[in-house]
């Protein structure tokens, strides 16, 4: 195979010069005028490889600090008799200490950790930290850009990114604590300073860093369309083009029709916080206090909230979605199976996904009659998912299977999608819902398919382009490690939630001894306690592998280490501002022909054989 | 110091662990690529199917396990009429999606293992198959439409409202941070209107007692029974916050909303005792309920409906619980009829009362049957001190015989009375404290007495039945020396002189 890399090179480089598109690009080899300093290079940069890179060292703070946070909470819960006094020098007055010396969590604090861990993965590690390192670093390299259409507004994307997790993480440490009203933030409970200390300060600043967070996501979001749309090589029709750059364009549309609807919902919520008005308040005695708010609805917050909230599940999934599409062809040394059912389920899935908002309010007290259409639109959402995960295994079958942990990670991801993709089909279904709504059985189910499963599909993505990233290999043994410790692991946090869920143990419980219905799993919440700590520190082990390849993992030596067809494995090994120094290759064919006519894989730079078909067309 | 230990113990473990990276990373270009790649299909392709295998197994291992869980299951058997509809769409879709699951992850690592790398092996270009993608669409979405027709007809039934000529009983709950508050309608079986801003520390849910069916409204302390078989409509609302009606064994949840009244129609179809009873004969309920307490109550024997709050709404959330107690029609028509008017115990006479000083309907029915039940004991009684009946609703302007306007009542019951029992003779005596002159007293209380028999004649008893007679300070019924005691001794009431039983 290593013979079959080297030859490609050289092929490489004379069709490039024969066929790649002259731009009149001049490379600049000791940095242009926008990369003269290490400044300029590695902080405020404008090139789309700085950037994903910043995107994606970000997230992983961030998902350390919200896994942090669940390894906190998880601790109340699972040992509630435990002494948790030893955290009082992180946490401060957080941990109330007792006249036995025994440390609590304080409930307030137990919410709010629930509400950042929430707030955080959601939006800082699975949006940001997924989309934004992938779109960034993949959009140009795999279409044949230069660059972003607008670098610009690309660096803006990352700076206000970066703010909104500053103004998140300072509220962290306000006196009455951060926002610890779940991370829908529902009103009134989050309108109303008096009915939760967390709904004072830290909800103002939960709103200031969610702004932030919607302009970067916006700004983002219409630079990926803007370039998938405009600055796509020669020869990259849209039928050509990767299954990645598929899902990140309907994913980046899917950002940019929802999340102004959250952000006008949380517009309208200021002015109930801070102006008196009453869109979501109406008929309040709170603290004793009769408020003179007459008229408004929580429920219609929760329609704003949701249509981008449901948006944003398969804003987290689909990019997963398409790296395994990419990472299972790849290794498996064979085209991804049904290209094209798979471009047109995730159409079928993003266009689905604005119309099934309402199945998380089933029991909101919304019209049960509007319900019906809820539930019919949802379960529909089964069939292109199951399209996906048939394809997906097809692609397994026949193949010849390279393990590795990209690879790996994409097969967990496949199993995770599945085993968290079934438990949807009961909670979409309305009458089912009555009884699981809000219970651990919702808890198990969206950690595993859109947490689990999304951190499956970032690591098989981190670990298949980390060359690309850093042009060296991560530790493989630590991977594999990581991996069969991880995919085990998360199964034992989240599988015995189903049982919980069906027992109906609500969701957001600081402790669940006082009800004689719940309080004999007292000892299953140790288990998975146990269990979760156990994933974390495997997480940490990822993090310790990732930044110790950064500075000295094995070097890579070749352009094109997996064998793969797409462009970005044609740029040099450490590719410069611009990414080909000279012309960019043009495409002659689709991405996915591996094993093609006794062939191990045919970039898609090779032209069509005669009368050879394109299966992309 | 454990803390530190343990830190040191993670730090440890990760150099050895990145040593052993490092290791196997120099091996692994000791011995090349292939060498490399074939270790890596031999080691994962075991562990993808070993994973399978354990995976599936463990599954079932551990539904067994949780059986008792599971919905519709042995112990975890619904408790109301809508509740099996629930678990049998449960356990379809169970059945359902466990096929796919299994089926899925068998090919899934299966295949992974059987196509693993080998040297010289190439992979099996096969782009796609429209029959294939057409055959796993359509066997969903058929499988989603049977979901989807059932799930429908299943939720539109069980969220039905209430048709307004079938019989129910209507409660209300109201969730606060951070308990729940039930309100019983009286016996007219309508529950009161509302206005919050009328709440107040004595009236919390700030009911409007401008209406009178809220008069005779019940809202139970502790206590909250449910009659077996019978439809409950619960209204729910919210005061503060979005709150969420839960009751788990009911299959009962609806969320509370401030400003938006919501419900929930269900069927309550054991009592407590029968569901316990039930519970009796699985191991898992025969374990002390205080795992510290041994020799305390079974969980069985502790077992109640709890209902519990499941949307979050501050950091009190855990604790809104209510226990709900199901029991036959007889025991909760008893317990029903010892609960008092909310209205007439708490709130009547004081500043939220804004019927103060007038006499309802509700209070003159409930006065006349009280009468009526006093009567006939004293009709029945041989003792003597049972004879003597107070007027206790009969009062006369300050100085004056002239009776109040609100007497007529407690007067009209005593003519009902005297017509009832026709041979019936009473004295009616008039009554004072010691404050005046004593002849005066005397004089004003046999006067008053007079307007009594006068009231009574005028409505067409023989004034040969009636005895008035004026006592003045002669009779107090308690010592004169607190204003309280001195409002006690002024008083009418009567005495039946014969018949003599």
């Amino acid at each position: 195979m290593a013979h079959a890399v080297i030859a490609a090179d050289t092929l490489e480089e004379k069709l490039t010069q024969e066929l790649g598109y002259d731009d009149h690009f001049h490379e600049h080899h000791h940095g242009d005028k926008f990369q003269s300093n290490f400044l300029t290079t590695y902080i405020f940069s404008t090139d789309h490889k700085i950037i994903a890179r910043q995107f994606l060292i970000t997230g992983i703070f961030w998902a350390f600090i919200g896994a942090a946070m669940s390894i906190v909470f998880r601790l109340q819960l699972g040992f509630p008799e435990a002494d948790l006094a030893w955290l009082k020098p992180l946490l401060g007055k957080w941990i109330q200490v007792n006249d036995a010396g025994i440390g609590k969590l304080d409930p307030e604090f137990y919410y709010a950790l629930v509400t950042m861990h929430g707030t955080i993965l959601v939006f800082f590690v699975l949006t940001a930290g997924l989309s934004g390192t992938f779109a960034n670093l993949l959009i140009p390299l795999q279409i044949g850009a230069r660059d972003m259409a607008s670098p610009l507004l690309n660096a803006m994307s990352y700076w206000f990114f970066f703010l909104a997790g500053v103004v998140m993480f300072l509220s962290l440490f306000l006196s009455t604590g951060p926002f610890s009203g779940g991370w829908t933030a529902y009103p009134p409970l989050s309108a109303l300073g008096q009915a939760s200390d967390g709904s004072k300060a830290g909800m103002t600043m939960w709103i200031v860093a969610m702004s932030l967070f919607v302009v970067s996501s916006l700004l983002g979001g219409i630079n990926y369309i803007t370039t998938i749309l405009n600055l796509r090589t020669k020869g990259m029709t849209m039928w050509r083009m990767p299954l990645t750059i598929w899902a990140i364009l309907i994913t980046a549309i899917l950002g940019v029709l929802s999340f102004p609807v959250l952000f006008s919902g949380l517009l309208l919520l200021v002015f109930d916080r801070s102006m008196g008005t009453s869109f979501y308040l109406s008929e309040i005695i709170v603290g004793g206090q009769i408020l003179d708010r007459i008229g408004g609805s929580p429920v219609l917050y929760q329609h704003l909230f949701w249509f981008l909230g449901h948006p944003e599940v398969y804003i987290i999934i689909l990019p997963a979605m398409g790296i395994v599409s990419e990472v299972l062809s790849v290794h498996a040394r064979k085209p991804i199976f049904g290209y094209r059912a798979m471009v047109y389920s995730i159409l079928a899935i993003g266009f689905l996904s604005f119309i099934v908002w309402a199945h998380h309010m089933f029991m909101s007290g919304v019209n049960p009659f509007i319900s019906n259409f809820f539930v019919v639109f949802t379960l529909i959402i089964a069939v292109p998912s199951a399209i996906k995960v048939f394809n997906w295994i097809s692609t397994v079958y026949g193949s010849n299977f390279r393990f590795n942990s990209a690879s790996l990670f994409a097969l967990g991801f496949v199993s995770m999608f599945i085993s968290g993709g079934l438990t949807g089909i009961f909670l979409g279904n309305s009458a089912i819902d009555i009884q699981l709504h809000d219970t651990y059985f919702v808890v198990a189910h969206f950690h595993i398919v859109m947490g689990i499963a999304a951190f499956f599909g970032m690591f098989a993505g981190v670990y298949h382009w980390f060359p690309k990233m850093f042009s060296r290999f991560m530790n493989e043994t630590l991977g594999k490690i990581h991996f069969w410790g991880t995919l085990i692991g998360a199964y034992l946090i989240f599988w015995p939630m189903h049982y919980t869920g069906m027992a109906g143990v609500p969701r957001r419980y600081y402790a669940i001894d006082n009800f004689d219905s719940f309080k004999h799993f007292v000892s299953l919440n140790q288990f998975i306690t146990i269990a979760a700590i156990v994933v974390f520190f495997l997480q940490v082990l990822f993090i310790i592998n990732f930044f110790y390849s950064v500075f000295s993992g094995r070097k890579l030596t070749v352009k094109n280490p997996w064998g793969s067809n797409t462009l970005e494995w044609t740029t040099p090994i450490k590719p410069g501002h611009g990414n080909w120094p000279g012309n960019i290759p043009t495409t002659q064919r689709w991405a996915y022909d591996y094993g093609k006519g006794g062939e191990e894989f045919i970039a898609q730079f090779v032209p069509l054989k005669e009368g050879e078909h394109d299966h992309g067309h | 110091m454990t803390a530190l230990i343990i830190l040191l113990c993670v730090i440890l473990i990760s150099i050895v662990l990145v040593q052993i990276g490092r290791v196997t990373e120099l091996t692994a270009q000791i011995k090349g690529e292939r060498e490399v790649l074939r270790d890596n299909s031999k080691w994962n392709g075991w562990l993808s199917v070993g994973f399978m295998i354990v995976f599936l197994v463990g599954v079932f291992i551990s539904a067994w396990e949780y059986k008792n869980e599971m919905m519709g299951y042995g112990p975890h058997k619904a408790a109301s009429a809508h509740g099996d509809i629930l678990d049998s769409m449960f356990n379809i879709t169970l059945i359902l999606t466990g096929i796919v699951f299994v089926i899925t992850h068998i090919a899934l690592f299966w295949f992974a293992y059987k196509y693993r790398w080998q040297e010289g092996r190439k992979a099996q270009f096969i782009a796609h198959d429209n029959r294939l993608e057409l055959i796993w669409t359509a066997i969903p979405a058929v499988v989603m439409t049977i979901l989807v027709v059932r799930g429908l007809n299943a939720w539109n039934t069980v969220m039905a409202d209430v048709n307004p000529d079938e019989d129910y009983l209507e409660i209300e709950a109201t969730g606060q941070q951070f308990n729940w508050i039930i309100r019983y309608p009286g016996p007219d079986g309508k529950i009161g209107t509302r206005d919050y801003k009328l709440t107040t520390a004595n009236n919390q849910l700030g009911i409007d007692f401008n209406d009178p069916k809220s008069w005779d409204d019940v809202v139970p302390g502790q206590e909250l029974l449910l009659p077996v078989g019978k439809k409950v409509r619960v209204r729910i609302l919210a005061k503060d916050v979005l709150h969420n009606f839960y009751l788990p064994h009911f299959r009962v949840k609806m969320d509370a909303v401030p400003g938006m009244p919501t419900y929930f129609v269900f069927t309550p179809i054991k009592t407590t005792t029968e569901y316990r009873n039930e519970l009796r004969k699985y191991d898992d309920f025969n374990l002390p309920n205080d795992p510290t307490e041994p020799n305390g109550k079974k969980r069985w024997e502790a077992f109640e409906y709890e209902l519990a709050c499941a949307e979050l709404c501050g950091k009190g959330h855990y604790s809104m619980k209510r226990i709900f107690k199901v029991v036959t029609q007889e025991e909760y028509d008893a317990w029903y009829r010892q609960q008092e008017s909310f209205y007439l115990s708490q709130i009547r006479g004081k500043d939220e009362d804004p019927n103060k000083g007038k006499v309802l309907d509700i209070e003159v029915r409930q006065r006349a049957k009280e009468f009526s039940e006093s009567m006939k004991n004293a009709v029945e009684s041989t003792n003597a001190a049972d004879k003597t009946l107070p007027l206790q609703y009969v009062n006369f302007e300050t100085g004056s015989a002239t009776l109040t306007a609100d007497s007529r009542y407690e007067l009209d019951n005593l003519v009902t009375a005297m017509n009832t029992y026709p041979s019936l003779v009473i004295e009616v005596a008039g009554h004072t404290d010691d404050v005046g002159d004593p002849l005066q007293n005397r004089l004003l209380s046999q006067m008053r007495a007079s307007s009594v028999v006068k009231y009574l004649t005028d409505r067409g008893i023989s004034e040969s039945r009636l005895r008035p007679r004026g006592y003045g300070d002669t009779k107090p019924l308690v010592p004169n020396d607190s204003d309280e005691n001195r409002a006690k001794n002024r008083r009418t009431e009567f005495t039946i002189l014969s018949p003599a039983s």
